[in-house]
Protein backbone atom coordinates (compact mmCIF):
# COMPACT_ATOMS: atom_id res chain seq x y z
CA UNK A 1 0.00 0.00 0.00
CA UNK A 2 1.14 3.35 -0.59
CA UNK A 3 2.31 5.28 2.20
CA UNK A 4 0.06 8.42 2.72
CA UNK A 5 0.85 11.69 4.48
CA UNK A 6 -1.62 10.25 7.02
CA UNK A 7 0.21 6.59 7.83
CA UNK A 8 1.70 5.62 11.28
CA UNK A 9 5.42 4.95 8.54
CA UNK A 10 4.96 8.73 7.24
CA UNK A 11 4.88 9.86 10.90
CA UNK A 12 8.18 8.90 12.31
CA UNK A 13 10.14 11.66 13.54
CA UNK A 14 13.47 12.48 12.09
CA UNK A 15 16.59 12.22 14.97
CA UNK A 16 16.19 15.86 15.88
CA UNK A 17 12.55 16.11 15.86
CA UNK A 18 11.85 17.83 19.25
CA UNK A 19 9.79 15.82 21.74
CA UNK A 20 8.33 19.10 23.31
CA UNK A 21 6.46 19.38 19.83
CA UNK A 22 4.61 16.41 20.45
CA UNK A 23 2.46 18.11 23.69
CA UNK A 24 1.24 21.74 21.90
CA UNK A 25 0.11 18.61 18.87
CA UNK A 26 -1.88 16.50 21.39
CA UNK A 27 -3.17 20.28 23.06
CA UNK A 28 -4.26 21.45 19.63
CA UNK A 29 -6.82 18.68 19.95
CA UNK A 30 -7.81 18.21 23.11
CA UNK A 31 -8.34 22.19 23.56
CA UNK A 32 -10.78 21.88 20.30
CA UNK A 33 -12.59 19.19 21.36
CA UNK A 34 -13.19 19.76 25.36
CA UNK A 35 -15.44 22.26 23.76
CA UNK A 36 -18.14 19.51 24.56
CA UNK A 37 -18.71 20.67 28.15
CA UNK A 38 -19.55 24.28 26.78
CA UNK A 39 -22.63 23.43 24.95
CA UNK A 40 -24.75 24.44 27.71
CA UNK A 41 -23.96 27.68 26.08
CA UNK A 42 -26.23 27.35 22.82
CA UNK A 43 -28.82 25.37 25.08
CA UNK A 44 -31.20 28.31 25.66
CA UNK A 45 -30.60 30.15 22.62
CA UNK A 46 -31.66 26.62 20.57
CA UNK A 47 -34.49 26.41 22.87
CA UNK A 48 -35.92 30.33 22.33
CA UNK A 49 -35.18 29.98 18.34
CA UNK A 50 -36.09 26.35 17.59
CA UNK A 51 -38.71 25.91 20.47
CA UNK A 52 -36.97 23.36 22.50
CA UNK A 53 -37.63 21.95 26.27
CA UNK A 54 -34.04 21.41 28.17
CA UNK A 55 -34.14 17.88 27.47
CA UNK A 56 -34.30 18.22 24.16
CA UNK A 57 -31.63 20.44 24.03
CA UNK A 58 -29.24 18.40 26.07
CA UNK A 59 -29.89 15.99 23.29
CA UNK A 60 -26.65 16.64 21.05
CA UNK A 61 -24.19 16.87 23.98
CA UNK A 62 -25.43 13.57 25.52
CA UNK A 63 -25.31 12.44 22.57
CA UNK A 64 -21.66 13.14 22.18
CA UNK A 65 -20.58 11.96 25.43
CA UNK A 66 -22.60 8.27 24.67
CA UNK A 67 -20.39 8.27 20.94
CA UNK A 68 -16.96 9.61 22.79
CA UNK A 69 -17.48 6.59 25.19
CA UNK A 70 -18.38 4.15 22.16
CA UNK A 71 -15.92 5.59 19.51
CA UNK A 72 -12.91 5.25 22.19
CA UNK A 73 -13.76 2.05 23.51
CA UNK A 74 -14.45 0.90 19.59
CA UNK A 75 -11.88 2.78 17.89
CA UNK A 76 -8.71 2.80 20.05
CA UNK A 77 -7.13 -0.39 18.01
CA UNK A 78 -7.92 1.37 14.87
CA UNK A 79 -6.39 4.32 16.35
CA UNK A 80 -2.91 2.47 17.70
CA UNK A 81 -2.78 0.96 14.23
CA UNK A 82 -3.14 3.27 11.87
CA UNK A 83 -1.29 6.02 14.22
CA UNK A 84 -2.11 9.63 16.09
CA UNK A 85 -1.80 11.58 12.71
CA UNK A 86 -4.91 9.06 11.11
CA UNK A 87 -6.64 9.45 14.55
CA UNK A 88 -5.92 12.92 14.88
CA UNK A 89 -7.09 13.65 10.99
CA UNK A 90 -10.18 11.42 11.93
CA UNK A 91 -10.96 13.60 15.13
CA UNK A 92 -10.64 16.89 13.30
CA UNK A 93 -12.58 16.03 10.38
CA UNK A 94 -15.75 14.49 12.37
CA UNK A 95 -15.29 17.18 15.15
CA UNK A 96 -15.51 19.73 12.70
CA UNK A 97 -17.71 18.30 10.11
CA UNK A 98 -20.11 17.87 12.88
CA UNK A 99 -20.44 21.77 13.78
CA UNK A 100 -21.01 22.67 9.83
CA UNK A 101 -23.53 19.72 10.02
CA UNK A 102 -25.40 21.28 13.29
CA UNK A 103 -24.89 24.75 11.17
CA UNK A 104 -27.10 23.60 8.72
CA UNK A 105 -29.72 22.15 10.90
CA UNK A 106 -29.36 25.79 12.79
CA UNK A 107 -30.54 27.54 9.57
CA UNK A 108 -33.00 25.42 8.17
CA UNK A 109 -34.83 25.24 11.83
CA UNK A 110 -34.23 21.10 11.49
CA UNK A 111 -33.00 20.08 14.89
CA UNK A 112 -32.76 16.59 14.10
CA UNK A 113 -29.51 17.80 11.80
CA UNK A 114 -28.16 19.48 14.86
CA UNK A 115 -28.54 15.83 16.72
CA UNK A 116 -26.45 14.48 14.08
CA UNK A 117 -24.07 16.53 13.38
CA UNK A 118 -22.81 17.68 17.18
CA UNK A 119 -24.14 14.19 18.90
CA UNK A 120 -23.19 11.38 16.45
CA UNK A 121 -20.48 12.60 14.14
CA UNK A 122 -18.65 15.16 16.54
CA UNK A 123 -19.06 12.68 19.18
CA UNK A 124 -17.02 10.63 17.26
CA UNK A 125 -14.40 12.87 17.01
CA UNK A 126 -14.67 13.47 21.05
CA UNK A 127 -13.89 9.30 21.35
CA UNK A 128 -10.99 8.68 18.35
CA UNK A 129 -9.73 12.44 18.79
CA UNK A 130 -9.31 12.03 23.05
CA UNK A 131 -7.16 8.69 22.81
CA UNK A 132 -5.58 9.80 19.88
CA UNK A 133 -2.07 11.72 21.47
CA UNK A 134 -2.20 9.10 24.71
CA UNK A 135 -0.24 6.27 23.46
CA UNK A 136 2.37 8.80 21.31
CA UNK A 137 2.94 10.48 24.13
CA UNK A 138 3.48 8.07 26.71
CA UNK A 139 5.94 7.26 24.07
CA UNK A 140 7.63 10.31 23.58
CA UNK A 141 7.85 11.22 27.02
CA UNK A 142 8.77 7.86 29.50
CA UNK A 143 10.69 9.12 31.63
CA UNK A 144 7.48 11.10 32.58
CA UNK A 145 4.74 9.81 30.95
CA UNK A 146 1.92 10.96 34.11
CA UNK A 147 3.14 14.69 33.23
CA UNK A 148 2.73 14.06 29.41
CA UNK A 149 -1.11 12.84 29.57
CA UNK A 150 -1.55 15.15 32.06
CA UNK A 151 -0.86 18.06 29.94
CA UNK A 152 -2.90 16.57 27.36
CA UNK A 153 -5.82 15.57 29.42
CA UNK A 154 -5.98 18.80 31.29
CA UNK A 155 -6.63 20.70 27.56
CA UNK A 156 -9.49 18.54 27.73
CA UNK A 157 -10.52 20.23 30.79
CA UNK A 158 -9.29 23.78 29.61
CA UNK A 159 -11.41 23.42 25.98
CA UNK A 160 -14.83 24.40 27.77
CA UNK A 161 -13.15 27.62 29.43
CA UNK A 162 -12.04 28.68 26.32
CA UNK A 163 -15.07 28.04 24.20
CA UNK A 164 -17.93 28.84 27.12
CA UNK A 165 -16.72 32.94 26.65
CA UNK A 166 -16.14 32.58 23.06
CA UNK A 167 -19.42 31.42 22.44
CA UNK A 168 -21.28 33.44 24.27
CA UNK A 169 -19.71 36.68 22.68
CA UNK A 170 -20.43 34.90 19.48
CA UNK A 171 -23.85 34.29 19.95
CA UNK A 172 -24.23 37.91 21.34
CA UNK A 173 -22.85 39.29 18.43
CA UNK A 174 -24.79 36.77 15.63
CA UNK A 175 -28.17 37.25 18.05
CA UNK A 176 -30.13 33.75 18.60
CA UNK A 177 -32.00 33.37 16.03
CA UNK A 178 -31.58 29.76 13.75
CA UNK A 179 -29.50 31.84 11.40
CA UNK A 180 -27.29 33.70 14.24
CA UNK A 181 -26.55 30.38 15.87
CA UNK A 182 -25.86 28.75 12.61
CA UNK A 183 -23.64 31.15 11.96
CA UNK A 184 -21.94 30.93 15.27
CA UNK A 185 -21.70 26.74 14.64
CA UNK A 186 -20.46 27.09 11.09
CA UNK A 187 -17.45 29.84 12.65
CA UNK A 188 -16.73 27.39 15.33
CA UNK A 189 -16.60 24.25 12.96
CA UNK A 190 -14.15 26.41 10.82
CA UNK A 191 -12.06 27.75 13.52
CA UNK A 192 -11.73 24.15 15.20
CA UNK A 193 -10.50 22.46 12.34
CA UNK A 194 -7.83 24.86 11.68
CA UNK A 195 -6.54 25.40 15.16
CA UNK A 196 -7.11 20.83 15.33
CA UNK A 197 -4.83 21.21 12.25
CA UNK A 198 -1.72 21.53 13.92
CA UNK A 199 -1.76 18.57 16.00
CA UNK A 200 -1.92 16.39 12.40
CA UNK A 201 1.04 18.40 11.19
CA UNK A 202 2.91 18.45 14.34
CA UNK A 203 2.51 14.70 15.33
CA UNK A 204 5.77 12.10 15.36
CA UNK A 205 5.44 9.06 16.84
CA UNK A 206 9.48 8.23 17.75
CA UNK A 207 11.46 6.27 15.98
CA UNK A 208 11.93 2.78 17.57
CA UNK A 209 15.35 3.11 18.89
CA UNK A 210 14.79 6.86 20.53
CA UNK A 211 15.03 7.59 23.99
CA UNK A 212 15.31 10.76 25.99
CA UNK A 213 18.53 12.23 26.22
CA UNK A 214 20.63 10.74 29.25
CA UNK A 215 17.55 8.58 30.12
CA UNK A 216 18.09 4.61 29.63
CA UNK A 217 15.22 2.67 29.88
CA UNK A 218 15.26 1.21 33.98
CA UNK A 219 15.83 -2.99 33.56
CA UNK A 220 14.76 -3.56 37.63
CA UNK A 221 14.28 -0.20 39.06
CA UNK A 222 12.80 -2.31 42.25
CA UNK A 223 9.08 -0.86 41.35
CA UNK A 224 7.54 -4.53 40.32
CA UNK A 225 4.23 -2.18 39.52
CA UNK A 226 5.83 -1.63 36.27
CA UNK A 227 6.48 -3.40 33.37
CA UNK A 228 8.85 -3.57 30.62
CA UNK A 229 6.52 -6.45 28.55
CA UNK A 230 3.79 -5.67 26.39
CA UNK A 231 -0.07 -6.39 26.90
CA UNK A 232 -2.37 -6.49 23.89
CA UNK A 233 -5.72 -4.63 24.08
CA UNK A 234 -7.55 -7.97 24.12
CA UNK A 235 -5.36 -9.28 26.68
CA UNK A 236 -5.98 -6.75 28.89
CA UNK A 237 -9.46 -6.83 29.13
CA UNK A 238 -8.89 -10.28 30.10
CA UNK A 239 -6.89 -9.28 33.12
CA UNK A 240 -8.09 -8.79 37.02
CA UNK A 241 -6.03 -5.66 36.73
CA UNK A 242 -8.26 -3.67 33.56
CA UNK A 243 -11.31 -4.43 35.65
CA UNK A 244 -9.53 -3.42 39.04
CA UNK A 245 -8.83 -0.16 37.00
CA UNK A 246 -12.29 0.11 35.75
CA UNK A 247 -13.62 0.72 39.12
CA UNK A 248 -10.94 2.72 40.47
CA UNK A 249 -11.97 4.75 37.28
CA UNK A 250 -15.78 4.65 37.31
CA UNK A 251 -15.80 5.52 41.57
CA UNK A 252 -13.28 8.19 41.06
CA UNK A 253 -14.83 9.92 38.47
CA UNK A 254 -18.60 9.12 40.17
CA UNK A 255 -17.59 11.44 43.13
CA UNK A 256 -16.44 13.77 41.43
CA UNK A 257 -19.30 14.17 39.21
CA UNK A 258 -21.75 13.89 41.97
CA UNK A 259 -20.55 17.45 42.66
CA UNK A 260 -19.81 19.01 39.42
CA UNK A 261 -23.27 18.53 37.93
CA UNK A 262 -24.82 20.27 40.75
CA UNK A 263 -22.50 22.15 42.18
CA UNK A 264 -24.09 25.49 42.16
CA UNK A 265 -27.71 24.54 43.17
CA UNK A 266 -25.75 22.72 46.25
CA UNK A 267 -23.71 25.54 47.74
CA UNK A 268 -27.01 27.34 47.06
CA UNK A 269 -28.68 24.43 49.23
CA UNK A 270 -26.26 23.87 51.38
CA UNK A 271 -26.08 27.55 53.07
CA UNK A 272 -29.73 28.76 52.47
CA UNK A 273 -30.68 28.42 56.12
CA UNK A 274 -27.11 30.22 57.41
CA UNK A 275 -26.79 33.79 58.50
CA UNK A 276 -24.36 34.47 54.99
CA UNK A 277 -26.69 32.69 52.07
CA UNK A 278 -24.61 31.76 48.77
CA UNK A 279 -26.25 34.24 46.23
CA UNK A 280 -26.45 32.88 42.40
CA UNK A 281 -23.95 34.97 41.21
CA UNK A 282 -21.17 33.49 44.34
CA UNK A 283 -22.39 30.32 43.47
CA UNK A 284 -21.18 30.71 39.50
CA UNK A 285 -18.10 31.86 40.85
CA UNK A 286 -18.02 28.38 43.08
CA UNK A 287 -18.88 26.32 39.72
CA UNK A 288 -15.81 28.39 37.79
CA UNK A 289 -13.27 27.71 40.67
CA UNK A 290 -14.22 24.35 40.66
CA UNK A 291 -13.51 23.93 36.79
CA UNK A 292 -10.24 25.38 37.85
CA UNK A 293 -9.22 23.02 40.20
CA UNK A 294 -10.40 20.25 38.28
CA UNK A 295 -8.26 21.36 35.29
CA UNK A 296 -5.39 22.08 37.35
CA UNK A 297 -5.17 18.69 39.53
CA UNK A 298 -4.80 17.04 36.20
CA UNK A 299 -1.79 18.17 35.15
CA UNK A 300 -0.33 19.03 38.73
CA UNK A 301 -1.63 15.42 40.38
CA UNK A 302 -0.67 12.88 37.39
CA UNK A 303 3.26 14.98 37.37
CA UNK A 304 3.34 14.00 41.27
CA UNK A 305 2.72 10.48 40.08
CA UNK A 306 5.59 10.13 37.98
CA UNK A 307 7.55 10.12 41.31
CA UNK A 308 5.48 9.14 44.02
CA UNK A 309 4.14 6.17 41.66
CA UNK A 310 0.69 5.36 39.95
CA UNK A 311 -0.79 3.32 42.95
CA UNK A 312 -0.17 5.60 45.86
CA UNK A 313 -1.29 8.86 44.25
CA UNK A 314 -4.86 6.70 43.38
CA UNK A 315 -4.73 5.67 47.69
CA UNK A 316 -4.75 9.55 47.76
CA UNK A 317 -7.29 10.31 45.01
CA UNK A 318 -9.61 7.75 46.88
CA UNK A 319 -8.38 7.59 50.56
CA UNK A 320 -8.52 11.40 50.58
CA UNK A 321 -11.33 12.12 48.60
CA UNK A 322 -13.35 9.66 51.05
CA UNK A 323 -11.99 11.51 54.24
CA UNK A 324 -13.10 15.18 52.55
CA UNK A 325 -16.32 14.03 51.68
CA UNK A 326 -16.50 12.58 55.27
CA UNK A 327 -15.42 16.57 56.42
CA UNK A 328 -18.40 18.19 54.49
CA UNK A 329 -20.80 15.52 55.69
CA UNK A 330 -19.92 15.90 59.21
CA UNK A 331 -19.15 19.95 59.39
CA UNK A 332 -22.73 20.20 57.30
CA UNK A 333 -23.18 24.23 56.96
CA UNK A 334 -21.36 25.12 59.43
CA UNK A 335 -18.15 26.89 57.73
CA UNK A 336 -18.61 27.90 54.09
CA UNK A 337 -14.56 27.54 53.72
CA UNK A 338 -14.38 24.15 54.91
CA UNK A 339 -17.12 23.13 52.08
CA UNK A 340 -15.53 25.06 49.28
CA UNK A 341 -11.56 23.68 50.22
CA UNK A 342 -12.89 20.10 50.60
CA UNK A 343 -15.49 20.55 47.17
CA UNK A 344 -11.71 22.18 45.26
CA UNK A 345 -9.73 19.25 46.15
CA UNK A 346 -12.02 16.68 45.61
CA UNK A 347 -13.08 17.94 41.86
CA UNK A 348 -8.51 18.30 41.51
CA UNK A 349 -8.85 14.69 42.29
CA UNK A 350 -11.62 13.93 39.57
CA UNK A 351 -9.45 15.80 37.33
CA UNK A 352 -6.60 13.66 38.16
CA UNK A 353 -8.33 10.15 38.03
CA UNK A 354 -8.55 10.79 34.37
CA UNK A 355 -5.16 12.60 33.72
CA UNK A 356 -3.24 9.71 35.67
CA UNK A 357 -4.88 6.37 33.87
CA UNK A 358 -3.24 6.45 30.76
CA UNK A 359 0.42 6.35 32.81
CA UNK A 360 -1.13 3.57 35.01
CA UNK A 361 -2.27 1.62 32.02
CA UNK A 362 1.29 2.13 30.61
CA UNK A 363 2.97 1.10 33.82
CA UNK A 364 0.84 -2.50 33.72
CA UNK A 365 0.43 -2.99 30.26
CA UNK A 366 3.51 -1.62 28.57
CA UNK A 367 3.23 0.89 25.51
CA UNK A 368 2.17 -1.36 22.69
CA UNK A 369 -1.19 -0.59 22.95
CA UNK A 370 -2.03 1.45 25.86
CA UNK A 371 -4.17 3.54 23.49
CA UNK A 372 -6.39 0.91 22.44
CA UNK A 373 -6.66 -0.44 26.82
CA UNK A 374 -7.57 3.29 27.61
CA UNK A 375 -10.18 3.63 25.39
CA UNK A 376 -12.04 0.83 26.42
CA UNK A 377 -11.46 1.71 30.02
CA UNK A 378 -12.89 4.77 29.11
CA UNK A 379 -16.57 2.85 29.27
CA UNK A 380 -16.24 3.68 33.37
CA UNK A 381 -16.70 6.93 32.82
CA UNK A 382 -19.87 6.27 30.38
CA UNK A 383 -21.19 4.62 33.64
CA UNK A 384 -20.08 6.85 36.49
CA UNK A 385 -21.32 9.73 34.13
CA UNK A 386 -24.68 8.31 34.70
CA UNK A 387 -24.52 6.99 37.99
CA UNK A 388 -22.84 10.30 39.51
CA UNK A 389 -25.60 12.73 38.80
CA UNK A 390 -28.49 9.74 39.17
CA UNK A 391 -27.55 9.11 42.92
CA UNK A 392 -27.33 12.80 43.97
CA UNK A 393 -30.72 13.96 41.91
CA UNK A 394 -32.46 10.92 43.06
CA UNK A 395 -31.79 11.43 46.45
CA UNK A 396 -32.13 15.60 46.96
CA UNK A 397 -35.73 15.23 44.98
CA UNK A 398 -36.39 12.64 47.86
CA UNK A 399 -35.09 14.25 50.44
CA UNK A 400 -37.00 17.41 48.97
CA UNK A 401 -40.45 15.73 48.76
CA UNK A 402 -39.27 14.56 52.47
CA UNK A 403 -39.66 18.71 53.70
CA UNK A 404 -35.91 18.33 54.20
CA UNK A 405 -33.80 21.72 53.64
CA UNK A 406 -30.34 22.54 53.55
CA UNK A 407 -27.34 19.83 53.71
CA UNK A 408 -29.80 16.96 54.43
CA UNK A 409 -30.49 17.32 50.79
CA UNK A 410 -26.87 15.80 50.24
CA UNK A 411 -25.97 14.16 52.92
CA UNK A 412 -26.89 10.90 52.18
CA UNK A 413 -25.41 10.90 48.60
CA UNK A 414 -22.08 12.33 50.23
CA UNK A 415 -21.91 9.12 52.16
CA UNK A 416 -23.11 6.73 49.15
CA UNK A 417 -19.88 8.53 47.45
CA UNK A 418 -17.92 7.99 50.53
CA UNK A 419 -18.75 4.08 49.83
CA UNK A 420 -17.77 4.09 46.07
CA UNK A 421 -14.63 5.57 47.09
CA UNK A 422 -13.56 2.77 49.74
CA UNK A 423 -14.37 0.65 47.37
CA UNK A 424 -12.63 2.16 44.91
CA UNK A 425 -9.21 2.28 47.05
CA UNK A 426 -9.64 -1.60 47.89
CA UNK A 427 -9.83 -2.27 43.95
CA UNK A 428 -6.27 0.02 43.75
CA UNK A 429 -5.15 -2.20 46.28
CA UNK A 430 -6.17 -5.43 44.78
CA UNK A 431 -3.89 -3.93 41.61
CA UNK A 432 -0.56 -6.30 41.29
CA UNK A 433 1.70 -6.74 38.30
CA UNK A 434 -0.09 -8.36 35.04
CA UNK A 435 0.78 -12.24 34.84
CA UNK A 436 3.06 -12.96 32.73
CA UNK A 437 0.73 -15.48 30.29
CA UNK A 438 -0.63 -12.07 28.99
CA UNK A 439 2.14 -10.38 27.79
CA UNK A 440 2.87 -10.72 24.57
CA UNK A 441 6.46 -11.81 22.63
CA UNK A 442 8.95 -8.92 22.09
CA UNK A 443 7.54 -7.06 19.38
CA UNK A 444 8.59 -3.94 18.18
CA UNK A 445 6.69 -0.72 19.93
CA UNK A 446 5.07 0.67 16.56
CA UNK A 447 1.41 -1.29 17.71
CA UNK A 448 1.11 -2.27 13.76
CA UNK A 449 1.17 -5.56 14.98
CA UNK A 450 -2.65 -6.88 15.18
CA UNK A 451 -4.09 -7.61 18.45
CA UNK A 452 -4.45 -11.43 19.18
CA UNK B 1 15.70 20.96 10.65
CA UNK B 2 18.52 23.12 12.16
CA UNK B 3 18.71 24.04 15.71
CA UNK B 4 17.08 28.04 14.80
CA UNK B 5 13.93 26.63 13.04
CA UNK B 6 13.53 24.03 15.66
CA UNK B 7 13.39 26.60 18.61
CA UNK B 8 11.02 28.44 16.10
CA UNK B 9 8.65 25.97 15.49
CA UNK B 10 8.44 24.84 19.09
CA UNK B 11 7.81 28.50 20.46
CA UNK B 12 5.37 29.11 17.55
CA UNK B 13 3.10 25.57 18.44
CA UNK B 14 2.92 26.47 21.85
CA UNK B 15 1.45 30.05 21.36
CA UNK B 16 -0.39 28.46 19.17
CA UNK B 17 -2.18 26.30 21.96
CA UNK B 18 -1.29 29.29 24.81
CA UNK B 19 -2.49 32.01 23.87
CA UNK B 20 -6.29 30.33 23.70
CA UNK B 21 -5.55 28.75 26.60
CA UNK B 22 -4.49 31.72 28.51
CA UNK B 23 -7.67 33.80 27.20
CA UNK B 24 -9.77 31.23 28.82
CA UNK B 25 -8.25 31.56 32.10
CA UNK B 26 -8.31 34.48 32.36
CA UNK B 27 -12.09 35.06 31.83
CA UNK B 28 -12.08 32.35 34.37
CA UNK B 29 -10.27 34.20 36.51
CA UNK B 30 -12.13 37.97 35.90
CA UNK B 31 -15.72 35.54 36.67
CA UNK B 32 -14.06 33.96 40.13
CA UNK B 33 -12.73 37.63 41.43
CA UNK B 34 -15.91 39.82 39.85
CA UNK B 35 -18.53 36.96 41.89
CA UNK B 36 -16.20 36.69 45.14
CA UNK B 37 -14.87 39.94 45.15
CA UNK B 38 -17.11 42.16 43.00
Amino acid sequence: MAVTFLDRAHTVAPANWSRWLIPPAALSVHLAIGQAYAWSVFKPPLEKALGLSGTLSALPFQLGIVMLGLSAAFGGTLVERNGPRWAMFVSMTCFSSGFLISALGAYTSQYWLVILGYGLIGGIGLGIGYISPVSTLIKWFPDRPGMATGLAIMGFGGGALIASPWSSEMLQAFGSTPSGIGTSLLIHGLAYAVFMSLGVFLIRVPAEDWRPKGWTPPKDNGNKMMTTANVSAASAIRTPQFWCLWVVLCFNVTAGIGILEKASPMITDFFRETSTPVGAAAAAGFVALLSLTNMLGRFVWSSTSDIIGRKNIYRGYLGIGALLYLTIALTGNSSKVVFILCAMVILSFYGAGFATIPAYLKDLFGTYQVGAIHGRLLTAWSVAGVLGPLIVNAIADSQKRAGKVGPDLYTTSFYIMIALLVVGFIANELVRPVHEKYHEPAVPETGVREAK
Amino acid sequence: MNEGRRTWLVTLAWLWVGLPFAYGVYELIQKVVQLFGG
